[in-house]
């Protein structure tokens, strides 16, 4: 099995503040891994570092077989962050923000359509503006720009967030079909029942450290 | 992905936006105009210089011309910036790699496509409320003007935007930072543009210095915002 995360002791300072203070972790690829830990515990940091974004003070780590301390750039190529809101334009249609996002990486006509179809946002949803969609859409909407983007590792903070119940299981059904598909999803959330049972693995992080990882 | 790819998709995104929301075409381009009408207003009732045969708002069309320009510069760099911020498009770009240079000429080339459009209205606000006058040898100083300042004020527009855009209050943060910074091309294309119509008796050969000093610019910003946009708008 493919190794898609691969830290070690990694330690971040944010401005005087440890936010991660030595941690390791594996995750291979086809994984669905939950996150949890209270506020501030590092989990969105943990993320924001597998996306390359946030540089290690201390320790090693690759994603996908990139470095992070040597190549971020072509880690955040690789993968993709959705955090609390989606990176949409919001005047733009569904399908020009799933073109646009699928341009930056080259991806033909075809990819881009089957990005859309795979997260049902085709037909009469492909050209409403995104502003006239519900918050499940544009979560779906912002999913098929990673799959546009050809995004092989998933990096979602508090996905469920703002969705409603249809919402939500629309979204579940899409991180496992995505997974099933070879991509694999990191989930921090605060929502332990729902992701919980949507997780293959779980990780719980207090104070910047991985204390416990399970199964 | 190629650069010159990268840039002219993130352009073409950018005036599409615009196209659609039409918030230049129904907000900034007659906010432009009433800053015209206000400056006519203020300054009609002014006798022409001694010296010359041009009446004030003649004499000094050039320079409201530019200052019209800086004004709306002001709203459009921050709305180029609102539509990226809106839903974190921005955050999402510097999150997917995308090529932070070509990201920044992309932007500019958006900009400036606006902004020629804007001063190409203004211009003609000017001939029509100021009475100002092109004469036909000048059109090529007077193009050759537009250019340079188009570009030079669209990347620092972009630039400061991009080093605003994560700041808090950054509506008035931008214009502190900005206003300062285009004070060369204010100056020069205003004497240049002045060369080009001929005010005060100036000769058309007067304005291509400025010109230069407006070009110098325009390369130094642009040149500036290639290598600095990627670590402005990172963390």
């Amino acid at each position: 099995m493919g190794r898609v995360v691969e830290l070690e002791d990694a330690v971040v300072v944010l401005g005087a503040f440890p936010a991660l203070a030595g941690v390791d972790l594996t995750v291979d690829v086809g994984e669905i891994v939950l996150l949890r830990g209270p506020n501030g515990a590092g989990k969105t940091t943990l993320l924001r570092v597998c996306a390359g974004l946030v540089p290690l003070a201390r320790g090693r780590g690759t994603i996908l077989g990139a470095d992070l301390t040597l190549d971020r750039g072509a880690v955040r190529r690789r993968v993709g962050l959705l955090g609390h809101r989606n990176g949409l334009y919001l005047d733009l249609s569904v399908a020009e923000n799933v073109g646009f996002w699928g341009a930056t990486v080259g991806a033909t006509d075809d990819e881009i359509a089957a990005a859309m179809d795979r997260l049902g946002l085709s037909g009469r949803l492909a050209v409403l503006p995104v502003r006239r969609l519900s918050a499940g859409q544009q979560r779906r909407t912002a999913l098929a720009c990673l799959v546009a983007r050809r995004a092989q590792l998933w990096l979602l903070d508090e996905p469920h967030a703002g969705l409603d119940a249809a919402g939500r299981d629309e979204l579940d059904a899409t991180l496992r079909q995505a997974a099933a598909s070879g991509a694999t999803v990191i989930v921090a959330s605060h929502e332990l029942e729902r992701a919980g049972s949507l997780a293959t693995r779980t990780v719980d992080v207090v104070a910047g450290q991985v204390t416990a990882v399970a199964p | 992905m190629t650069f010159l790819r990268t840039a002219w998709l993130v352009a073409g995104k950018d005036l599409r936006i615009e196209w659609r929301s039409r918030i230049g075409l129904n907000q900034v381009l007659p906010f432009a105009a009433i800053v015209m009408v206000l400056f006519a207003f203020a300054l009609d009732r002014f006798p022409a210089p001694p010296g010359t045969d041009d009446t004030l708002l003649e004499s000094v069309a050039p320079g409201l011309v530019w200052l019209a320009t800086l004004f709306s510069l002001l709203l459009l760099v921050q709305r180029t910036f609102a539509i990226e911020s809106e839903d974190g498009a921005l955050d999402a770009l510097r999150a997917s790699g995308v090529d932070a240079a070509a990201l920044f000429w992309g932007k500019t080339a958006a900009l400036a496509a606006q902004l020629a459009v804007l001063e190409a209205l203004l211009l003609v606000t000017a001939i029509l409320l100021y009475g100002t006058e092109v004469r036909p040898s000048g059109v090529v100083l007077l193009v050759t003007t537009w250019l340079a300042a188009t570009v030079g004020l669209a990347a620092v527009g972009t630039l400061y935007g991009g080093l605003a855009a994560g700041a808090r209050g950054r509506e008035t943060l931008l214009p502190l930072l900005m206003l300062p910074v285009v004070a060369p091309v204010l100056i020069g294309a205003t004497r240049a543009v002045e060369a080009a119509l001929g005010i005060g008796g100036t000769a058309i050969a007067d304005g291509w210095p400025w010109v230069g000093v407006v070009t110098v610019f325009a390369v130094a910003f642009g040149a500036g915002g290639t290598l600095a946009f990627g670590p402005l708008i990172d963390e």
